[in-house]
């Protein structure tokens, strides 16, 4: 098993801190092989931002992500900025209030993560709704490695809030699938 | 292994926490990116295991306070990236020519000059080992995940107090920013080595006189009269500015303590070399495409395989001359123009060829790329 998986958005949206959550929950608590490379360069807020998480039972040499299995597009950029990567049966996941698909085609799980997430008053934790979602549509971390990959991350008045966040991402994934 | 922790780091933070495994408690340095990460966190971690922290005005200042800090008898280490590291040169020349131990992180970016800040290179390669004037060694070592960065970070620090010498850390942004599994082994279980103190009476004590080839090293407050100078000096210390003879024995010595030692120094992960016919020399983060690259040729049965230098100076010479009775093809992948190939090649003394895959910087070898090379030299007989 090896799924590479990309995060993309824009900065300040938490999209690096996706790909170190997902593949800290795999590495620490789901005990499997990944490793985690943040897209690096002068941009701040704004700019494309994405992460990248290769998840192996296997050794993994390679670091860098050649094709994608799931891609989760956060923003009309990322989307159609790497869309073209993404294997034939890969799995796109979008926030659909933030991209418009140009082409429907192969598999797709749609999210409204950052409206979800200011539901719970706190648009900042639309990256940990959608951790949670993701958790649930692919299965290639568990939901418990994910939730304590979270906790361990965020900050301890905040725990409550993402806990919450990764929760309602994890049920609509549930829902999505039946 | 039961009692090992697992950690999830990059590369940075595992240079940093390697580091105060194998017992440095001093760090001087000046920003740059992608070295800053490095200084940050030992700016967060040395207070609390009681070691000092300094941001210094610059780079020079910076190796000038690592020199103090050794002979005051601290573990030292800073951390750059090439322009940095171009800056400290002199006082590369000092450490060496002092026999200070220190360690100097440098992770790579892609040069010459102030190049592509936020992107990998490896074109420092001839620098570690060139850089400053005159005739000196160093020892460079080079991780490829940053379990490696954990690891050889200790190896590091060990073998510049068993030499005397300034050791190079030759990492790069790549290794440094990715995230990967790191097994942490109980303190216990860590080898950190002390440099060799002197025993005799300080009468008779001489700081540069060597006893199997490393003279013992007397640092500030054990009572001992030491003379530390960049002049050329015998073995009390002494500046003899005007003796060919002394001149020609303190650089036999601060070479040789080295040369003759390589085969200790030696960290080579071999990797399908069993029946390989084409080698390929790799090193830090393309090492891990070069195996994934061997991976492949072997899946089309072309006998291929891996030497990824963990050591790269001093220059396994001999392991590559014994190894062209065998094996007629090396490709050399690095992140540069040409510079272990050149090496390679030096020592394979014409019996084998070597083909160089350059990539210029801000940019690692693809797997793919480097098994068409293995593909076109194949074909090429």
């Amino acid at each position: 098993m090896k799924v590479e998986i990309r995060f993309a958005g824009y900065g300040g949206q938490g999209i690096i801190l996706m790909g170190n959550i997902a593949a800290k929950a795999a590495v620490l608590y789901d005990k499997k092989n990944a490793v985690y490379t943040p897209s690096y360069g002068p941009e701040a807020r704004g700019g494309a931002a994405s992460s990248n998480v290769i998840i192996a039972n296997e050794e993994i040499d390679y670091p860098y992500v050649t094709s994608i299995d799931i891609l989760v597009a956060m923003s009309q950029l990322g989307y159609e900025n790497n869309a073209p990567l993404l294997k034939e049966d890969g799995l796109l996941i979008i926030d659909s209030d933030l991209v418009r698909l140009k082409n429907g085609a192969g598999k797709i799980a749609k999210i409204q993560a950052t409206r979800l997430a200011e539901q719970l008053g706190k648009r900042i934790v639309a990256n940990i709704v959608m951790l949670g979602f993701f958790a649930a549509v692919t299965k290639v971390v568990s939901y418990e490695a994910m939730k304590k990959a979270v906790l361990e991350t965020v900050p301890a008045k905040y725990k409550e809030l993402n806990e919450k966040a990764l929760e309602i991402g994890y049920k609509e994934g549930e829902r999505w699938q039946e | 292994m039961e009692r090992s922790e697992i950690k999830f780091w990059n590369g940075s933070i595992a240079v940093a926490e390697g580091a105060l495994a194998a017992g440095c408690r001093f760090f001087a340095g000046y920003p740059i990116t992608p070295a800053s990460d490095i200084a940050e966190y030992m700016a967060l971690r040395l207070p609390q295991e009681g070691g000092v922290f300094i941001q210094m005005e610059d780079e020079i200042a910076s190796i000038a306070a690592l020199i103090g800090a050794s002979w005051g008898g601290a573990k030292a280490m800073t951390s750059t990236s090439g322009p940095g590291f171009s800056l400290m040169q002199e006082n590369v020349g000092l450490a060496a020519i002092t026999e200070t131990p220190l360690v100097i992180a440098e992770v790579q970016r892609a040069g010459p000059s102030t190049g592509m800040p936020t992107l990998v290179g490896q074109g420092d390669v001839m620098q570690t080992r060139w850089g400053s004037h005159g005739d000196y060694e160093t020892i460079v070592i080079s991780p490829s995940s940053p379990q490696e960065s954990f690891d050889l970070i200790i190896r590091a620090f060990n073998l510049a107090e068993l030499y005397r010498v300034p050791v190079i850390f030759l990492t790069d942004e790549c290794v440094a920013h990715m995230y990967e599994r790191v097994v942490v082994p109980p303190k216990e279980e860590i080898e950190a080595v002390e440099r060799l103190k002197p025993n005799v009476p300080p009468e008779e004590y001489m700081p540069f006189k060597p006893i199997n080839d490393i003279a013992p090293m007397a640092t500030a407050g054990m009572g001992y009269k030491v003379h530390v100078t960049g002049l050329t000096h015998n073995e009390k210390g002494y500046p003899m500015t005007t003796s060919p003879e002394v001149q020609e024995w303190m650089v036999r010595h601060i070479c040789d303590k080295i040369r003759r030692n390589e085969y200790k120094m030696r960290d080579i992960e071999e990797y399908r070399m069993e029946d390989a016919e084409i080698a390929v020399v790799a090193f830090g983060i393309v090492g891990r495409s070069a195996k994934a690259a061997v991976k492949m040729a072997r899946r089309h049965r072309i006998k291929a395989g891996l030497i990824r230098l963990k050591t790269i100076w001093p220059f396994p010479e001999s392991y590559f001359e014994s190894l062209a009775d065998d094996i007629k093809k090396f490709i050399v992948a690095e992140i540069n123009y040409g510079q272990v190939k050149l090496e390679v090649e030096r020592s394979v003394h014409g019996k084998a060829s070597v083909e160089l895959l350059p990539k210029f910087g801000g940019a690692v070898h693809q797997p793919s790329e480097i098994y068409e090379k293995i593909k076109e030299v194949k074909n090429g007989n």
